[in-house]
This record gives C-alpha cells, structure tokens and sequence, in this order.
C-alpha cells in the first residue's frame, strides 16, 4: 500500500487566479495540499515522504498578499512572506514579528515562506506564533461555506496540528498593531538557518504582561501576568512551559533558557 | 504537465511531473546545471536562483509555480561572455575550494550587492547565511564580496 501512495504522478498541480476560484477547488479536492513558498511542502515532496493526490498552488492569488490597517488592527494576508514582515512600515507595527521574521532560515527562505505557511504547518517551533499570539492574532479561514475567524490558540490544537476543516483555507491573521513595547528571542546553535530550541515573544500593553513561547510545548502557549508582577514572571513563563527532550534541547534547558530569555525581554521592553 | 518560463531572459518550455522542483527542471530538462543540488530542503543555499527578481532555494519552488514567471540562474549574470563581476572577484580572491557551492554564492553575493553596494562584515554575513561552503572556505568567500563590492 506503501508504494501506491508513492507512486509518482500522482500528483495534480491546481494554480487559481482568485480566492474564490481556490475555495472551490479546495472544495472540491479535499486532499490538495495547500502550496505558497513550497519552504515546508516541498521538503516533503523532495524526499519523497509526501505524494497528495494534489497541490493548490496559492501563489497567483492576489488577494493572499499583502497586508493592511485597519481600525488598529494590522491584517496579514497568509501570503504574506518573512522578508516583507521585515520591511518598513510594518516592522515599526509588528516589531516582535518583524525580529522572528528575522531569524527565521536565511534570505531565500525569509523570500519564499510566510506568516500562512507557518500557521498551516502549525508547529510547535514555528517563528511567527509567539509574536502572533501576544498581539492578539485571529485567524481567517475560507471555505466555499463562508467564513470564519478563530483565535490563534484555539486554531493551533497540537503540534503540527490545526483547527482548519478540510476544505477550507487560511486566508490571512489580524492582530492587534504594538501599542506598547515588544520584543522577540530565540535560542538556536546559530543565528541563521536553525529551529528554534526555544523562542519567547513578550509584549507590554495596558500595565499587562503577555509572553508566548516556541518549542517549548506541544503548541506555542500565551501567559498573562500584571505589570505588578514582572519580577516573578520569568518563573511564571517557565513553569507554564511543558517542554520535552529531543535532538535539539532537553526540558530542563529550555525550561532554564525560557526564564533567561524572559528576563531579557523584560530589561529590554521596561528600559 | 507543460510550463512556460523565462531562464536568463530566453523563453522555455517543459514538461514537466507536477511534483518537481524548478531546480530540477533547470538541471534535468533544460540543460541549466550551474545551480547545483545538494540539500534539496532549502538548508544549503547551493540552488540558489532569482525567481522574479527575488533570491530563492529553486530546489523549494515547485516547477508548476515558476510557470509564466523569470528564473536568473549563474549561467545568466555575465554579460556579452564575459564574467559578472561577483563571478570575477571569486576567481580573483580564489574564493573557490571545491566550487559546489560556489554558484549559489556568487547569486546570493548578487543578489546582496544589487540591494546593498557597500555592505559591511556584518550584513554579508547576514545575506550569506543561506549558503553553507562545505570546505569552510568562508574567508575567501568574504575577500571576493569585498572586492566585488569595492570595500
């Protein structure tokens, strides 16, 4: 059975002109997985460990890129890419974003992978979830049904896990534009080109503590505290945390470098 | 399935299977092998390519994805036979050991001085941080981009 589902030319390419031309054809070709800068899906077909029956290439829908503000919220089309999460003006809006945008592969991948793909692949290291998370993310989701929007957390339900049904698509995340003072960190054996071992997104709003953290559970996890609190609060972070060993980190190290990083993004957001 | 594309400015077609890479389709069917294929997960740097203008790992473009799109490959920086001139300062730096890695360098290197002239240490190696030279050859690979760059 193994070998029928490696069979090469199995596979369909499905390129849409229009978002709704997409929901159709996701529609109506539930398996067809979605493609937008391949930086995650064609690792997987590349090595010959996943062979769908089709891909919907997302790349010439218009309405997927971009990003724009509205009513002080920031909405991020799901094509959006890392290198354009770095561009001013919105870098000035999203700074923590724009920081793990920064650190996520090198420049051929900050060119190709985006803030939908990372949401899609869901994973407990994926970069762009931190900062989403403490700035209020909502995810957009389309289907030839209609529309719904879901809270980051709620559509993040395991690792490498989401909340989408299978005909529907991420349309893009609204988030709350940095009122106040945020940062991001994160732990890896360099600079470029790592998974994170550990990264940690702080933002400080309305004498409010908000802190997510990556690869440090089975999803990406959101802790509140009051200002009041900040001196205790790299302890708070850490023992939210439910990390395990692997081949990049044990759970007491990033236990130990999430209280770490916590504090520095504390001395770095309340200087 | 069939594909239309530019590489190095010169209309192309190919048929192509549906779950292949543009880095594929410019090595196996189009004669393109500069761009060389090593990781094939985008960790390596050496398939580096301008797709649209922009620098990319071809080995994670699917080939459906480049139809009706550009491709710069090495084979298209030089002008009128001769070499670029980040092609160039790598001969004259002697910024190749091996040389596998080299075209995707010399693309990146491109790439980093059509947006920044005059780069420092740092921002190379910021813009070179999706490339890995297997030989460590680092050094040399930072002479040339200096050279070319005029710094």
């Amino acid at each position: 059975m193994q070998e029928e589902a490696t069979t090469l030319g199995a596979v369909d390419v499905l390129t849409p002109r229009t978002l709704e031309e997409a929901l159709r054809l996701k529609s109506e070709t539930p398996g067809a997985v979605p493609i937008q800068g391949g930086t995650d899906v064609m690792v997987e077909l590349n090595f010959d460990r996943a062979r769908p029956p089709a891909l919907l290439n997302l790349n010439e829908v218009a309405a997927l890129r971009g990003w724009s503000r509205t009513n002080g919220r920031v909405s991020l089309g799901a094509g959006l890419t890392y290198a354009e999460a770095m561009e001013h003006p919105l870098a000035e809006l999203l700074p923590a974003l724009a920081e793990a945008a920064r650190t996520v592969g090198g420049p051929q991948i900050r060119n190709r992978g985006t803030v939908g793909g990372n949401l899609g692949t869901a994973s407990p290291a994926g970069d762009a979830l931190p900062p989403l998370l403490v700035a209020g993310a909502e995810v957009n989701v389309a289907s030839v049904r209609g529309e719904r929007t879901l809270p980051l957390h709620e559509f993040l339900v395991g690792p490498k896990r989401n909340a989408l049904a299978e005909d529907e698509l991420i349309v893009g995340v609204s988030v709350a534009a940095g009122a106040g003072r945020e940062t991001f960190l994160k732990v890896g054996p360099r600079n470029a080109m790592v998974i994170a071992v550990v990264s940690l997104a702080l933002r400080v709003v309305d004498g409010e503590l908000l802190a997510a953290f990556g690869s440090a559970g089975p999803v990406p996890a959101l802790v509140r505290a009051p200002l009041e609190e900040a001196s205790s609060f790299p302890e708070q972070v850490a023992a939210a945390a439910s990390p395990i060993d692997d081949v990049r980190g044990t759970a007491a190290y990033r236990r130990h470098a999430l209280r770490i990083l916590a504090g520095r993004a504390l001395d770095r957001c309340l200087a | 399935m069939r594909i239309e594309l530019r590489v190095n400015g010169e209309p192309c077609e190919a048929d192509v299977w549906a779950g292949e890479s543009l880095l594929y389709v410019l090595r196996e069917r189009l004669g393109y092998p500069g761009s060389k294929n090593a990781c094939e997960q985008g960790e390596c740097g050496s398939c580096s390519v301008l797709y649209d203008g922009k620098l990319v790992c071809s080995c994670l473009v699917l080939a459906a994805q480049a139809d009706g799109h550009q491709v710069v490959t090495v084979e298209g920086l030089g002008e009128d036979g001769r070499l670029h001139r980040v092609q160039e300062a790598f001969v004259a730096a002697g910024a190749v050991q091996c040389g596998f890695c080299t075209p995707g360098l010399v693309v990146a290197a491109v790439d980093l001085l059509a947006h920044n002239a005059s780069p420092n240490d740092d921002e190379i190696r910021e813009a070179l941080s999706g490339n890995l030279c297997r030989c460590t050859g680092y050094a040399k690979i930072f002479d040339a981009v200096r050279l070319a760059a005029g710094t």
